[in-house]
């Protein structure tokens, strides 16, 4: 019995509206959590799901705050837990959809052994990381993925850590779904976002978002019109990987083992690199592409089928009642030895 | 001598007996003791057991910290502990006899394995000469030295085992030695091995004979000159079974699963003495028992609280370091009043402390243990079978107040054994789960009257969509809010809550004259101890009386008034004295502890001392 694929069939026609929730938004002005909530609440109606087999569940941050925005069930729960409580929650009703919702700091730092296992056991989850390169709740410290060098309030002559990648991360804990999106592009996010909610299993969505109070223009590169059109690599599944303004295009090439960006001019057409979301080699190599030598990709690294966890729980004990029927604790009390006392 | 000489041995009727098995890791000593438990239980009498093994898994042969035991006491009367000393004393080898004879009774019984004290052992035991060859050993105690591995080796000499297979079956030379000298029926073990080894004829076969050797020699030595009978117990007429409190913590779950017609998600992280209940409730998927083996403490118990939200029974389970580990995430329960189970089995500490050994160090853990105020509901179960009734109740408590209760078992309650009347799973009270399924009106803060429990309400029911979290919330609506004064009233409610449990409580049980000199108070595994302990002061002719808490949080509500009616308050705790200070707080009363924090249950000779010495001081 497969009990993934959450949410009901017959879901009413919503609109954007039906999933906005009755509490004023606490974000700061400015900050790019509004038009990724704003791109939530529209791409939501086109899932399918009726909203009470919605629940968004998320931790501790700016990001986190999520939950209260959404008017569907909700969990705004503790520091980096938020993938621990979806799990349960996942094994507990494998009938809901569930969404987690973390940033750079709740998902990579405190909750990064949680992330780590969420993915590798690929809970039927829908992750979405903001990342923001920062602190921003409390106000302005470095992240796990902050630049080597960043200074902040904590680190006043340049942080001392490097940086993780979050899709590298995922894909090295063995994510079955993993992408990447930008907050100030309104269609390309829902896209994505529609996408990752229908994967069957943990789908790892890290979204380029920008604290204009803390770290502004982190992703400028992304944001800048010119460098956008300069560094913006789309992955499209079976399309090639080309990327640049019309009039200097580029190609990715592997030169060994190593992937070169060269003009697409010197490419032969049956030698480019086309993008292929099952093959998580290629995606391994595409997560580690970052400007300057590098373009930046957006959209989906990989997309593979895996058994899931919560599905393989519920096998397991629809198999032991189909085979011993339904349990009895008066009776699990009479097995084994028992003696009678007069 | 022949057999019939043997059978004219005479038979000494004793009241009861302490025995101990003791040896190297690798003896099977735990097994023996298993097995001798379940010849007693089918004889007849009371039980009570205590497993003492060490933290490491194959602890190098033949050292002193490699030494594993396992000790029982079994009567014709209520067994209420395993024993302080020991009757009989069997030692596999030169380091059981150097850790355990200390404990050994003058003038008790003392079985060595003769073969095993060579230079070797004696070395790694750091005797410089063999003890058996001391003059005084004989005297102070009846020895008996026997050649278990030789006559294990001549039982087996023609079967096709190499000579270590036929070394490892030589505990059951003991099991079947000690079987004969207690006149114990060595039938369950006989079935036993036919069971375990049904796939090895051969080895069934070796541990059999072995057995029977065993039984033989103690009737056919010369050196064994009586025996010893203990009548069967009068026990409450029933079905009876031998349990552990892990067993029946984990059993006590499945129970409260089918009561409430609902699963149970539990989540754990591997921590010794709590595992074995993982693995136990691992083999009931049948209850709808879904268990998550978790990336750590925080993910087990958030993922409790994650199945909760979602209308299940959301249980999880460790000892000291690890709730010390998921402290926070009870504090989102807390907040979240959403229902939650946790297991706490005791160890000693702090830190890694003594994994294997027992403690009652986490009261205040259990009480105070999170950031700011959060209370919950804190249970202790008496004795293992107790474990049962304690997390059924504690499931029951959890849903009906829509609070986390913790359980407060150790290590000791989860790997004793005791003789367990089979309860009626009809008798049990019903578990009622009403979740909220009407929109009109619903705000997810509102609470019951009686209980002031809000409701639960599971996700996909339509129309009741609402978001909850760990931040202060206004009461009835749940929204946000930092307002004072509704922190304040907040406060106040989640401690009211949980004082409302109290009508949950039955009137406390004395055990003992309702007014008197002395009242001992006691909570979790030294209920036997202190029983044993007040018992025999009242034979003494004392007017002392005992009760023993099962709720600590909130305590019964007729305590304030049992502690008054009593000159004087004995606390034993394994602690520097925890609930005494509770008690010392919350009433007022003149409570003194007795307290001994060495790892092992207490005794009831110390507590029986401490009673006597306690009265004789004048006020």
């Amino acid at each position: 019995m497969s009990t993934s694929g959450a949410g009901a069939l017959h879901a009413p026609k919503y609109t954007k509206k039906d999933f906005e929730s009755d509490q004023d938004v606490r974000w700061c002005p400015g900050c790019g959590d509004y038009a990724i909530l704003s791109a939530v609440q529209k791409a939501m109606p086109d899932l399918g799901i009726a909203k009470q087999d919605i629940v968004f569940v998320s931790g501790i941050g700016c990001s986190s705050r999520f939950p209260y925005y959404m008017n569907t069930y909700g969990f705004h729960t503790i520091h980096g837990r938020a993938p621990a409580i979806a799990t349960g929650l996942r094994v507990a009703r494998p009938d809901l959809k569930v969404f987690v919702v973390t940033g750079d700091g709740d998902g990579l730092s405190i909750g990064g052994n949680h992330m780590l296992h969420v993915l590798r056991r690929n809970v039927n989850v829908t992750i979405l990381l903001f990342n923001n390169r920062i602190y921003g709740l409390t106000k302005g410290q470095y992240s796990p993925t902050s630049e080597l060098g960043k200074i902040t309030k904590s680190t006043p002559v340049g942080s001392a850590d490097r940086p993780v990648n979050p899709l590298a991360f995922a894909l090295g804990c063995g994510a079955t779904f993993v992408a990447r999106t930008v907050d100030r592009n309104i269609a390309h996010l829902e896209e994505i976002l529609k996408r990752a909610a229908a994967h069957k299993g943990a789908a790892f969505v890290e979204v380029l978002q920008n604290c204009n109070v803390y770290n502004d223009l982190a992703w400028s590169v992304m944001y800048d019109k010119d460098q956008r059109v300069q560094y913006e690599l789309r992955l499209e599944h079976g399309k090639p990987l080309v990327f640049g303004p019309v009039d200097d295009r580029r190609a990715i090439v592997m030169e060994g083992l190593s992937p070169k960006a060269v003009p697409a001019t010197d490419v032969p057409e049956s030698a480019l690199w086309i993008h292929d979301e099952t093959n998580l080699n290629a995606a391994k190599l595409l997560a580690d592409l970052f400007a300057p030598d590098y373009p930046i990709p957006i959209g989906v690294l990989a997309a593979v089928a895996a058994p899931i966890y919560e599905d393989i729980l519920i096998d397991q004990e629809q198999l032991a009642i189909s085979e011993r029927g339904t349990a009895d604790i008066g009776k699990l009390l009479l097995s084994g030895d028992t003696w009678k006392i007069e | 001598m022949s057999s019939t000489g043997a059978l004219t041995k005479p038979r000494r009727d004793l009241d009861h007996a302490v025995v101990r098995f003791a040896g190297d890791s690798g003896d099977g000593m735990q097994l023996t003791g298993e097995q001798f438990t379940i010849e007693a239980a089918w004889a007849g009498n009371d039980i009570a057991t205590l497993p003492n093994f060490p933290a490491e898994i194959r602890a190098p042969a033949g050292t002193l910290f490699g030494v594993s035991s396992f000790q029982l006491q079994f009567g014709r009367h209520r067994v209420y502990t395993p024993g302080d000393r020991l009757d009989c004393l069997v030692a596999m080898n030169p380091a059981a006899l150097k850790v355990h004879l200390p404990d050994l009774k003058p003038g008790g019984l003392l079985i060595v394995n003769e073969n095993a004290f060579d230079k070797r052992n004696l070395d790694k035991a750091g005797y410089a000469a063999n003890p058996l060859g001391d003059q005084g050993l004989g005297d102070r105690y009846r020895l008996h030295k026997v050649d278990m591995t030789g006559l294990t080796k001549e039982a087996l000499k023609d079967l096709a085992l190499n000579a270590k297979e036929k070394d490892r079956c030589k505990n059951f030379f003991a099991l079947g030695l000690v079987s004969w000298i207690y006149t114990r029926p060595i039938e369950p073990t006989l079935e036993w091995i036919h069971k375990k080894f049904a796939k090895s004829a051969v080895v069934a076969d070796a541990n059999t004979r072995v057995l029977k050797a065993g039984h033989a020699y103690g009737e056919t030595a010369e050196i064994f000159s009586e025996h010893y009978a203990i009548e069967p117990a009068e026990m409450a007429p029933g079905l009876y079974r031998a349990i552990t409190g892990n067993r029946a913590l984990a059993w006590g779950l499945l129970a409260a699963a089918q009561h409430a017609k609902l699963p149970i998600v539990y989540g754990a992280y591997p921590i010794t003495p709590a595992s074995d209940i993982l693995h136990e409730l691992a083999m009931h998927k049948r209850f709808r028992i879904r268990t998550i083996q978790a990336e750590d403490e925080m993910a087990a118990v958030t993922a409790a609280i994650g199945a909760a939200f979602g209308g299940a029974i959301g249980v999880t389970a460790s000892s000291g370091p690890g709730i010390a580990l998921k402290g926070e995430a009870i504090g989102l329960a807390v907040m979240a009043e959403l229902p939650l189970v946790i297991f706490d089995i005791q160890r000693g500490g702090p830190s890694t402390g003594l994994p294997t050994k027992t403690e009652q160090a986490d009261l205040m853990q259990a009480l105070y243990g999170r950031n700011s105020e959060a209370p919950i509901v804190v249970l202790a179960p008496a004795t293992p079978g107790d474990c049962f009734y304690i997390a059924y109740e504690a499931v029951r408590i959890a849903i009906k107040y829509m609070v986390p209760v913790i359980v407060l078992s150790d290590g000791y309650l989860a790997n004793g054994s005791e003789p367990w009347l089979i309860p009626d799973p009809a008798s049990l009270p019903p578990i009622e789960v009403a979740f909220r399924t009407a929109p009109d009106g619903f705000a997810p803060y509102q609470r019951e009257p009686a209980t002031l429990a809000r409701p639960w309400v599971r996700p996909g029911t339509p129309g009741l969509e609402h978001r909850i979290g760990g931040i202060e919330k206004q009461d009835v609506t749940g929204n946000i809010s930092y307002d004072p004064d509704n922190h304040d009233h907040m406060v106040r409610t989640r401690a009211e809550k949980v004082r409302r449990v109290a009508q949950e409580i039955p009137p406390t049980s004395i055990n003992g004259p309702a007014t008197g000199d002395l009242l001992v108070v006691g909570w979790g595994g030294t209920y036997g101890a202190i029983t044993a302990a007040v018992e025999r002061a009242q034979l003494d002719g004392k007017a002392v009386a005992s009760i023993h808490l099962r709720h600590l949080n909130p305590l019964p509500p007729d305590l304030g008034h049992i502690l008054r009616e009593y000159r004087k308050v004995l606390v034993p705790e394994i602690n520097s004295g925890q609930l005494v200070r509770v008690l010392r707080a919350e009433y007022l009363v003149d409570a003194v502890g007795f307290n001994r924090v060495r790892g092992l249950p207490l005794a009831t000779e110390e507590i029986h001392e401490a009673v006597t010495q306690l009265l004789e001081v004048p006020e």
